[in-house]
């Protein structure tokens, strides 16, 4: 047992300094000493209270997304979604948050629930495809993302587009004070913590952690847990078990569609105060790698939001300080997962073997 | 000198954890059909794969023809001459028989398929071995007894001196199987030489030329066909004697299930069928008869189009598996693996199976930890099944112990009738018996049992009456005391009807 968790953070561990190694050579073609540029990264991200403050800033949506596709993923399901889901919650809090003027206490969770509810039902939209006329949910997720992207794009351009609005990128009035999650240096300031005020990390990262234990608790000591599972692995012996598979997916996808409307939510409630056209860029598809390297446990994927968060933050002192490219973050990033995927199957076999020979 | 066309000396093989071939010596003569028997996990299956090249050994050497060869993979078997006939069958279900039987050596012209030359040389083929296959039709319409003649041709086709045949009876009713044996006594005459895996006595004593026991992975004996019998070597292949279950007398109890005019097209046209408490009712049919439809209704999973299911005289033909289970019906499904269990589950969490999402094991949507394993440890002690932990995966057990998770997991609630499909299929001996065991204690206490079974031997000594199934319709009832095998597979294949 203490073996399989270990191989279990050996594995990730080991992709990802595989990933930095092949990074480094890259960089040293390219004509950059990789010592120097990985020291400039880091230094810029984790060495100081400022440089997390990002780090963890960073990392709160990709959390929320991570947890989006791990809890799909243990019911067999692949939600290719959380970026639709995420824009749709966005969208969904934003309009909450700009119509209802309400003391905080009722406006921060009405917030959430709006996001997910929201993002439940555009989740939920492939689960019951799925369910009722056996539509595959990747192909279904896939197209929703066009539509849930193109939805908000109409509504924040139209109806809800701020009036006087000179900002080239179209966004809508700011939320009224009753639904803003406040950032944190206050408190951190007082508990004698020097963080600056520009930066943006908030409650929500909290909330994501909170979230953490929810999903985590859900899936291991509940019966509803045990059933999304089991129609993981075997949706044939959890027919005859007496579990309604058809159930379970329409299920699934809703929770899985909830969590990734709550991605929305930092950028929304906890950032900028509204809704910006477009804001997100890809932070449903990144939950997607977080899962992966987070085994879709939900401590691991915190570590690996809050490596990407680390490299997210790093990318930008890379540009500004050496001639590496950013861009080539996102290559490691996707270095990360190639070795992950490869790893997680190298050690599934090990650990059959060790099993056996245990015996 | 007597010449052998197939010699193995030394041949070793290490699984981890087990020793699968343990320094293993056969000698097969030029022309003779040789069984090599034993039980699952004996080593007959690592053995043959190592020689047809599918598995290289740690150790030892392989002989063919008197010359030493290295059979590296299949391909250097066939080449060599060596066919074989594995226990799945290896066809593409939507091709025809004749393209199943070229696939890998085509014969073309100019890029295509020659498909009048290919004919004309199957046709010669078939004529000269006295066996008939419908070339033109697709392998996924034909029976289990063709698609084994399929196999056999494929393999004279591709040339091959020595056929390899593991388990190939399994699957077929006793006029297949003679018929098989046929064919086989006439390739032998043709100077083929076949070896013959299984573990069926009777069918070993009936075809053999000469004999080799397995036992844990080293031969245990060599004896001649002639002179051996069945005792001799059931004590050979697991190390004492056998001993068949007796099934007591009981008088029939009250009516647990009945079945009236289900139909279920395009499988089952017309079932009707009654079991009673403290009966195992034994279900025998040849695959695709409409067992396996007939079962799936009882248990929940299909709906029938009309007729109606009685449980103690409830209707219960809309109720799915979660109901039936409240009810009081337990399932065993026919494949462990794919239906019975969640491989990637522990042995605590396939034990609540089913009853997961009641008291005591959830309570209010929150799963009782400390009931499910003390429930799961009961279970495990109870039905002696080997795991160092009840937080194992179930994955790791073997499949005895597979099997028994199910069973003790069914049997636990006292469900007063069960379903079981093929308990015993690919377990070995002594988990077979155990499983018997189980079952007719089941029985003792009342619990109506249907069972489904592709083994004859198990329906005939485990039933207190037969249910024959053929074509969608219940063709006979029958008890077990008063027919044989023989009038039994006249059933099966329709030939006869009450």
């Amino acid at each position: 047992m203490i073996r399989r968790i270990l191989i279990n953070i050996l594995a990730p561990f080991l992709a990802v300094l595989l990933a930095f190694s092949v990074g480094a050579i890259v960089m040293y073609i390219l004509g950059e000493n990789p010592f120097y540029v990985y020291k400039i990264l880091l230094v810029n991200s984790i060495t100081n209270i400022n440089g997390w403050g990002y780090v963890l800033f960073n990392a709160t949506p990709l959390i929320f997304s991570g947890l989006a596709v791990a809890l799909a993923f243990k019911g067999g399901l692949f939600n290719i979604g959380v970026e639709g889901q995420l824009y749709i919650g966005a969208f969904a809090c934003a309009w909450f948050g700009i119509t209802f003027d309400v003391h905080p206490i009722i406006g921060i969770p009405m917030g959430l629930l709006f996001a997910m509810v929201f993002g439940g039902l555009w989740g939920v939209i492939a689960g019951y495809l799925k369910a009722r006329f056996g539509a595959h949910e990747v192909i279904i997720t896939i197209m929703l993302n066009f539509i849930a992207i193109a939805l908000t794009n109409y509504l924040v351009n139209n109806p809800f587009k701020e009036p006087g609005q000179i900002n080239p990128i179209p966004q809508t009035k700011e939320l009224f004070s009753g639904s803003v999650i406040p950032r944190v240096y206050p408190l951190f300031n007082k508990l004698g913590i020097d963080l600056s005020s520009s930066v943006p990390l908030n409650y929500t990262f909290f909330i994501a952690i909170i979230f953490c234990i929810i999903v985590w608790y859900f899936l291991e000591r509940t019966r509803w847990g045990y059933e999304i599972k089991a129609v993981g692995l075997n949706p044939k012996a959890s027919r005859y078990g007496g579990i309604n598979p058809s159930h379970i997916v329409i299920l699934v996808m809703f929770l899985s569609g909830a969590l990734g409307g709550l991605a929305g939510v930092n950028d929304v409630m906890g950032y900028r105060y509204r809704f910006l056209d477009g804001f997100s860029r890809g932070t449903g598809f990144t939950g997607i790698a977080v899962a992966l390297l987070g085994k879709n446990s939900p401590i691991g994927i915190v570590f690996a939001s809050i490596l990407f968060g680390i490299l997210d933050r790093g990318a930008l002192a890379m540009d500004v300080f050496t001639n590496t490219p950013r861009e080539l973050i996102r290559v490691i990033q996707a270095i990360i997962i190639i070795f992950v995927a490869i790893g997680n199957e190298f050690i599934f076999r090990l650990l059959q073997r060790l099993e056996r020979e245990s015996e | 000198m007597v010449e052998y066309i197939l010699e193995t000396r030394g041949i070793t093989k290490h699984f981890p954890g087990v020793l699968a071939n343990d320094n293993v010596e056969i000698k097969i003569r030029q022309g003779e059909i040789h069984s090599i028997i034993g039980e699952n996990g004996a080593g007959k299956t690592t053995l043959m794969n190592i020689i047809y090249g599918l598995i290289r050994p740690d150790r030892g050497e392989i002989f063919y023809k008197g010359k030493k060869v290295e059979i590296s993979n299949p391909s250097v078997a066939i080449r060599l001459g060596i066919g074989m006939v594995h226990q799945h069958f290896m066809l593409v279900p939507p091709f025809t028989v004749w393209e199943n039987i070229v696939l890998g050596k085509e014969i073309t012209r100019r890029g295509v398929l020659d498909k009048a030359s290919i004919c004309s040389e199957l046709r010669r083929l078939m004529d000269s071995y006295g066996l008939s296959v419908p070339l033109e039709e697709k392998v996924e319409d034909l029976s289990v007894g063709i698609r084994q003649k399929v196999e056999l041709i494929k393999l004279l086709y591709r040339g091959a001196e020595l056929l390899i045949l593991d388990e190939p009876t399994a699957l077929l009713v006793p006029q297949e199987i003679e018929e098989l044996f046929e064919i086989l006594e006439n390739l032998k005459k043709q100077g083929k030489t076949i070896i013959f895996i299984s573990h069926k006595l009777k069918e070993v004593l009936r075809i053999s030329d000469r004999i080799t026991v397995m036992r844990r992975g080293k031969v245990v004996g060599e004896v001649e066909g002639r002179t051996a019998d069945e005792e001799t070597l059931a004590r050979l292949m697991i190390g004492k004697t056998l001993e068949s279950p007796q099934l007591e007398a009981y008088e029939r109890g009250e009516e647990v299930l009945r079945l009236e005019g289900v139909r279920l097209l395009p499988r089952l046209k017309n079932i009707n069928l009654t079991l009673y408490k403290g009966e195992i009712l034994g279900l025998a049919g040849i695959e695709g008869n409409g067992q396996k439809e007939l079962l799936e209704i009882i248990t929940g999973l299909l709906t029938p189009e009309s007729g109606k299911v009685f449980y103690k005289n409830r209707e219960v033909q809309h109720l799915d598996p979660r109901s039936l289970r409240e009810i009081g019906i337990g399932f065993i499904p026919e494949d462990r693996q794919t239906t019975g269990l969640i491989l990637d589950f522990t042995v605590a969490e396939n034990i609540i199976l089913g009853r997961h999402y009641k008291e005591p094991y959830s309570i209010r949507g929150k799963l009782n930890l400390p009931v499910i394993k003390k429930t799961a440890v009961d279970i495990v002690k109870e039905y002696d099944i080997r795991t160092s932990t009840v937080d194992k995966y179930v994955r790791f057990l073997s499949g005895g112990n597979q099997q028994k998770v199910i069973l003790g997991r069914e049997l636990y609630s006292e469900p007063e009738l069960l379903i079981a499909s093929q308990p015993t299929r690919g377990l070995d001996v002594g988990a077979t018996e155990m499983i018997h065991n189980l079952l007719l204690s089941a029985r003792k206490k009342g619990m109506a049992i249907l069972l489904y079974s592709s083994d004859l031997d198990e329906i005939m000594t485990l039933s207190d009456r037969i249910a024959v199934i053929y074509n969608g319709e219940i063709v006979g009832i029958l008890s077990p005391k008063e027919i044989d095998e023989a009038t039994l597979g006249l059933y099966m294949t329709g030939a006869r009807k009450d």
